[in-house]
């Protein structure tokens, strides 16, 4: 969810069409419904009171990151964004997050547009000739795992949004439960908010893929299903 | 003169080679001939034993004997009374614990199957008769119930009888809580939960689904939309895990999250949607009626071994003996008296295989039942593709985090007088949020006493 607005009643979401079921929710059309949407669900995000603030997103991510950097820019707090994507193709909100920042950096993997390179390489050059006191980092969980390695280097406090399979949202299934600190924690109810810095990251990884296999048949299913 | 024959009128089931491998109900049902037959044996009391043993009163011999006379929607009236959900009651009610433990016919020989009669009753009024909706004068008093399991339900039944406008507030998009996410198809299918629930809708229950109170709205928020008095019966969600080795492996479950998957989720239908691991071998850690459930959902879905694994001895599972009984039947393997230590997985992280040590008993513990103390050396491995935790659940935290003003003890639940009333006035909460995880019936008894106990506080207001 990326934003919304309380004059028209309408909330803001941004999908990016990987598996099945958001296959489906990219072929709606204006108009269309569906059947139900529930939240906002999870705890808000506790920045502090931070003077500098690096906001990190990545991909899709960067849905999540571009909320989080305007609540910061809008408290004063100044405020860089650093957005990573694959490639040219799939940059978004470009606009919307240079309006809620004092700096915006954009990198592609390949190149194609901004700077070539990923995140991490933005963010080891900033950190080194500056300083800042909080960094949030939103994206696939590799990213966010090496953002958190590089900042644990430099001792700045960062959030990690954990997006980790959920079925309800409200904390009965535990299929999100990643491990923090050596607790077991549910994204859904605890977080999805978390210290980057505890974050088991490699395990979280390798429970995103419990359904791969389930999961690329039904992306064929749906393919056949969407003609 | 009443049947002396000491024995249960039998009531029909799938064969268990043949109920393993479908989600059909396991327990066929009386036919009115059956029904008729079994009624014949209640002695009719005067003392009415069985009446105390029921959390909801329901006034057991005075429908008995309007099914000896063949006259079944006279008897659905009487259940129905004090019963809001007597479909559902008559199939996972522990009665033997409850109505049937206390009938005199059970000192010698088999009590009444007085759940096998009131599953008759509900189910033949269902199916033959037209619901009647009886005329209830509205008293312009406004009740909020969270949550619609087994104590919404009948605490917002209740209070729609007695004029209330009721509305339910349901965190999933269906209504129905355990009983349609948790209770699996066979033992309780989705179809006769739903016709309960339209038998409150037609009461005048509103329910509203996808509101997550504590989340979408908080307690404090329904009462200033102009509620006199709110309900809490939010249960005990949250799922509980070992903490041991391994436990984040692919291919480890919470119960909840197979169960749901399986049922709300309808992965149970060959080609729907919804992704589930069609295991080979499962082991399902827990001794309850939720191990039972996972496990013979995973035997129904194809796996070829499935264990349970539990730590004491058969005699302290707390499963309905039924269960346990279905289970075996069904070639659940039960592995007594072994607790596991860690979960293996292979270089993929998935799950291969799950160590457990033996067990041996020792002295009695605060819950009264024998110790289970490792036996050490004696560490096993289990050849397993997918283990499911059914180790209990604890009460879901998102109202206790967002009414501070409620209180709570040191395990979550909510606190409560003895009529259900909660620390801030003109709350109450009842069923698993209240007690921890428990069974349906006790649940709906406490969302009727906290129905009386509203009615009491309300009839007076103005």
């Amino acid at each position: 969810m990326a934003d919304f607005d309380r004059s028209v009643g309408t909330v803001t979401i941004i999908v990016q069409a990987v598996g099945y079921t958001t296959k489906r929710l990219a072929k709606l059309n204006e108009g269309d419904s569906i059947l139900n949407l529930a939240g906002p669900l999870g705890k808000p995000t506790e920045f502090g009171t931070p003077k500098k603030a690096s906001v990190i997103g990545g991909g899709v991510g960067c849905a999540i990151a571009y909320p989080q950097a305007k609540a910061l820019y809008n408290m004063g707090v100044k405020t860089e964004v650093i957005a990573g994507f694959r490639s040219k193709d799939i940059v978004i909100l470009e606009d919307e997050m240079k309006r809620v920042c004092d700096n915006l950096y954009i990198t592609t993997d390949d190149g194609t547009y901004g700077e070539k390179g990923f995140v991490t390489d933005v963010l080891k050059r900033l950190a080194e000739n500056d300083t800042y006191d909080l960094v949030i980092a939103i994206g696939p969980v590799p990213m966010m795992k090496f953002v958190s390695l590089l900042t644990k280097k430099y001792g700045i406090k960062t959030i990690v949004s954990l997006n980790p399979i959920m079925i309800d949202g409200t904390g009965m299934c535990g299929g999100c439960r990643v491990t923090v600190g050596g607790e077991t924690k549910f994204a859904c109810v605890d977080g999805p908010d978390f210290d980057g810095h505890k974050v088991d990251f490699d395990s979280l990884i390798k429970r995103n893929g419990f359904y791969r296999e389930e999961e690329t048949h039904a992306c064929r299913m749906g393919d056949i299903y969407n003609g | 003169m009443a049947d002396m024959s000491p024995v249960k009128t039998k009531m029909p089931e799938q064969e268990p080679q043949i109920r393993n491998k479908n989600f059909k109900e396991v327990a066929l049902g009386y036919t009115p001939e059956m029904a008729v037959a079994e009624a014949k044996r209640c002695l009719n009391c005067k003392n009415k034993p069985c009446v105390s043993g029921c959390p909801v009163n329901v006034k057991i011999p005075d429908f008995i004997e309007k099914v000896a006379d063949g006259d079944f929607e006279g008897a659905y009236k009487i259940i129905n009374e004090t019963n809001s959900l007597p479909a559902v009651c008559g199939r996972v009610c522990p009665q033997e614990m409850q109505c049937e433990g206390k009938c005199v016919r059970g000192i010698k020989g088999e009590s009444v199957g007085i759940g096998r009669l009131e599953r008759f009753v509900a189910d033949y009024y269902r199916e033959n008769c037209e619901r009647i909706i009886p005329k209830i004068e509205k008293n312009g008093k406004k009740v909020a119930v969270i949550g619609s399991g087994p104590s919404g339900l009948s605490c917002a039944g209740d209070l729609a009888k007695k004029g209330y406008e009721v509305t339910v507030f349901e965190a999933f998009h269906t209504a129905g809580g355990v009983l349609v996410y948790g209770i699996p198809e066979f033992r309780l299918p989705k179809s006769i939960v739903k016709s309960e629930i339209d038998g409150l809708k037609a009461l005048g229950v509103n329910i509203m689904t996808d509101m997550v109170i504590g989340k979408v709205l908080t307690v404090d928020e329904i009462i200033d939309m102009g509620y006199d008095a709110v309900f809490i019966g939010s249960g005990a969600g949250l799922p509980m895990f070992m903490g041991i080795e391994g436990e984040d492996s692919v291919g480890v479950y919470s119960a909840n999250e197979y169960l749901t998957r399986i049922n709300l989720m309808k992965a149970y239908i060959d080609g729907y949607d919804t992704p589930i691991k069609h295991s080979k071998a499962v082991a399902v850690v827990g001794g309850g009626n939720v191990a039972m459930d996972a496990a013979r959902s995973a035997k129904r879905l194809g796996a070829e071994n499935v264990y349970i694994i539990y730590r004491r001895s058969e005699e302290e599972m707390p499963a309905r003996g039924e269960e346990i009984h279905h289970a075996k039947q069904e070639k659940i393997e039960f592995k007594l008296l072994c607790n596991p230590t860690r979960v293996i997985s292979d270089e993929n992280s998935k799950v291969v295989g799950i160590e457990c040590i033996k067990m041996e008993l020792g002295e009695s513990d605060s819950s009264g039942r024998r110790r289970p103390v490792p036996i050490e050396g004696s560490e096993v491995l289990i050849n397993v593709d997918t283990v499911i935790m059914a180790l209990g659940t604890s009460p879901n935290p998102l109202i206790k985090n967002t009414a501070k003003d409620i209180e709570t003890n040191k395990r979550g639940c909510i606190i409560v007088d003895e009529n259900m009333q909660t620390s801030k006035d003109g709350v109450y909460a009842g069923g698993d949020a209240v007690t921890g995880a428990a069974t349906v019936i006790l649940a709906m008894g406490a969302g009727k006493k906290a129905a009386q106990a509203i009615n009491e506080k309300l009839k007076t207001k103005n």
